[in-house]
């Protein structure tokens, strides 16, 4: 059946000579473009970017500049998304918002997905540092995370400060605790899968070639691992602009007058009947930001699948 | 084929050992061990084919991997030209493998789904050499060519291909690095009828126009009869017979070897019906706790007092025929006379 198989390809004539290897993320941006789900978060995404990065160019109003006589007004031409309670103007606060949560959550789930996927790749190839790895997560998922928090910030928050002024020392601070506190899933995760995989033919076949442990993790297990990265980084991302947003309002985040999204969340709750439009603004941001990393990551992981592409 | 014991020894496995720690209680100490691979001592000379015959859990597979140092063996000695393979360190291992290769057992799984096949054909060639990549490509079509792959394919995933041209992509990847040895794991136990014949062919015509030498691993008799030179069976973890292929087919010593090969199917249904088969009674005893004495005195028909007693050695009772059995023992008086005494054998 081969056989026949072959030779009807061979008979067939070569139309094209012989195509050489393709850059295989060719094959992944096309099976990507075929996810409508992703393609919208990615469309979204990158006009989330463009909005908080570049909108500040075009539109000049200063976030923190008060026109007190224009305060709680409605969306107008002036203030295209209207002002909060001390006349700042919402939609030059919800770009600098944007810029300082994407950059927490993107940074933050970075960090978490490098340690959670180191800790859980050591664990599960090398059987050695597997108890003492596991234990550790294991404290660290006991851990209470709000207690900690409260700890490390009246710690580290004046030294923090001293050093990156006070956004940075503060940016530094947050994005540092919500990945110390968040790779915990992931590591678990990896390690379930590395211990599975590395019991896979394939496995043996790379030992009898002579691969060595770190190229039999880069070739072979990271990338038979990615699926449930890519979900733990895509929810690690909407986790930590979440986290991020509890902790302003707690006041352990940034400054109050320094404005994210999850804090022009909050403090807009108190205008919730005058002015609602104030929580749907950056309600909307957060959620619909998450979402379309969701999207993407779910088009990603369908793409870096060879057994789903092309399907 | 007794022309082989002239030949060049290219393996030799001294006493080999396999023991898989066995661990219980709450502290997970190690309370005994499965003898997987119990003693092994054989030769394999160059350019021949030893098929390595028995029933399932018998230690083929894990014997066919200990001698490639897949797993870190418990004792004994395996040798590739001379070199220790049993205790070699990393770097001298890596050295020893393009010498030494594998074609596993089940193409599905010992492909990684996420590579393509000039990916993994091209592996050992960028493990082990460092050719540019147009030479690598040249390479990787020629060895395409060579087990009779389209070219076209060198894109493809794994999972796109028939059980069938997985075979042949693994296959290829054994032959990337030129390796003198290769270890067929049951490489046609995953397939059906038609592509087993295949398969076997290919890699007949290879050896042939390579001089590999392999070690056929396998518990298809039949196929083992048609492919190997001589023949090795095993029983629970030992070596029981070990003869050319043909003397062994025609006068099995053995008498699992007998039972063994009263089993295979004739084709013919009449004397299908009518053959005299030995069944054995009883199961295969668990490797982690053997019987004393011989390991299939549980099960043999020809059991007798010495069997229970002591544990035959493997020895050579005609030129290139070995077996551990009592029943061929010159001095076999002797012995049970001894057995009374418990004296190490």
């Amino acid at each position: 059946m081969t056989d026949t198989a072959d030779r009807t390809a061979k008979a067939a004539p070569s139309l094209e000579a012989y195509r050489p290897p393709r850059n295989q993320w060719w094959d992944v941006w096309d099976q990507f473009k075929t996810h409508k789900g992703a393609l919208f978060g990615l469309g979204f995404f990158v006009f989330t970017l463009l909005f908080v990065f570049i909108g500040p160019l075009i539109w000049t109003i200063e976030p923190q500049y008060i026109d007190i006589r224009a305060r709680n007004a409605g969306p107008s031409l002036a203030h295209p998304m209207g002002t909060d309670q001390l006349g700042r103007d919402t939609m030059a606060r919800m770009m600098a918002g944007g810029q300082t949560s994407i950059a927490v959550g993107l940074t933050a789930m970075a960090l978490a997905l490098v340690l959670g996927t180191l800790v859980g790749v050591l664990a599960g190839y090398f059987k050695r540092l597997d108890g003492l790895l596991m234990r550790t997560t294991d404290l660290f998922l006991a851990m209470p995370l709000l207690p900690l928090l409260l700890v490390t910030i009246m710690l580290f928050r004046d030294p923090l400060r001293a050093n990156f002024g006070p956004e940075g020392g503060i940016f530094i601070l947050i994005v540092v605790m919500i990945g110390v506190t968040s790779w915990m899933q992931t590591a678990r995760v990896v390690r379930a899968e590395v211990l599975a995989l590395k019991e896979r033919e394939f496995v043996l076949a790379a030992r009898s070639i002579g691969t060595p442990s770190h190229r039999m993790i880069t070739r072979h297990l990271l990338p038979n691992v990615m699926s449930p990265i890519m979900v733990s980084a895509t929810l690690g991302i909407a986790n930590a602009i979440i986290t991020e947003s509890a902790l302003s309002f707690l006041g352990l985040g940034f400054p109050s007058d320094f404005p994210t999204w999850g804090r022009l969340l909050f403090d807009a709750t108190d205008w919730l009947m005058q002015n609602p439009e104030r929580v749907i603004w950056p309600g909307m941001a957060i959620s619909l930001t998450v979402l379309s990393v969701n999207y993407i990551g779910d088009g990603l992981r369908d793409a870096l699948d060879p057994r789903i592409r092309g399907r | 084929m007794f022309d082989t014991t002239g030949a060049k020894k290219l393996v030799e496995i001294r006493d080999l050992k396999m023991h898989f720690p066995i661990r219980s209680g709450l502290l997970r100490r190690v309370t005994g061990a499965v003898k997987a691979v119990d003693g092994v001592s054989f030769d394999i000379y160059e350019g021949e084919t030893l098929g390595l015959v028995g029933e399932s859990g018998c230690g083929k597979s894990t014997c066919g991997r200990a001698i490639l140092r897949l797993y870190d063996p418990t004792a004994g000695s395996i040798r590739l030209e001379g070199e220790e393979i049993a205790t070699a360190p990393f770097d001298k291992l890596r050295r020893l493998r393009p010498k030494m290769q594998m074609v596993f057992q089940d193409p599905q799984a010992s492909l990684n789904p996420r590579m393509t096949v000039a990916g993994i054909i091209g592996e050992p060639l960028m493990e082990h050499t460092r050719l540019s990549g147009a030479d690598r490509l040249a390479r990787i079509y020629e060895l395409m060519d060579a087990v009779g792959l389209n070219r076209d394919f060198a894109n493809r995933y794994p999972h796109e291909f028939s059980g069938g041209q997985r075979q042949r992509i693994g296959i290829a990847r054994a032959l990337a690095l030129n390796p003198k040895f290769i270890v067929c794991d049951e490489p046609i136990a995953a397939l059906d009828v038609s592509i087993q014949a295949q398969v076997v062919n290919l890699l007949e015509e290879l050896q042939d126009r390579l001089g590999l030498t392999y070690l056929f691993i396998s518990h298809d008799l039949s196929m083992v009869r048609h492919i190997a030179d001589r023949v090795a069976v095993m029983y629970l973890g030992r070596v029981v017979e070990l003869a050319p292929r043909d003397a062994l087919f025609a006068d099995p010593k053995h008498p699992y070897t007998t039972a063994l090969l009263s089993a295979v199917p004739e084709p013919d249904p009449a004397s299908h019906d009518d053959a005299e088969r030995i069944i054995l009674q009883g199961d295969v005893p668990s490797p982690a706790n053997p019987p004393k004495g011989c390991n299939f005195c549980t099960r043999c028909p020809q059991v007798m007092a010495i069997c229970r007693q002591i544990d035959p050695e493997i020895r050579e009772i005609a030129p290139g025929r070995f077996v551990a059995c009592h029943l061929h023992d010159q001095d076999t008086q002797k012995t049970a006379a001894h057995a009374a005494e418990p004296t190490e054998v």
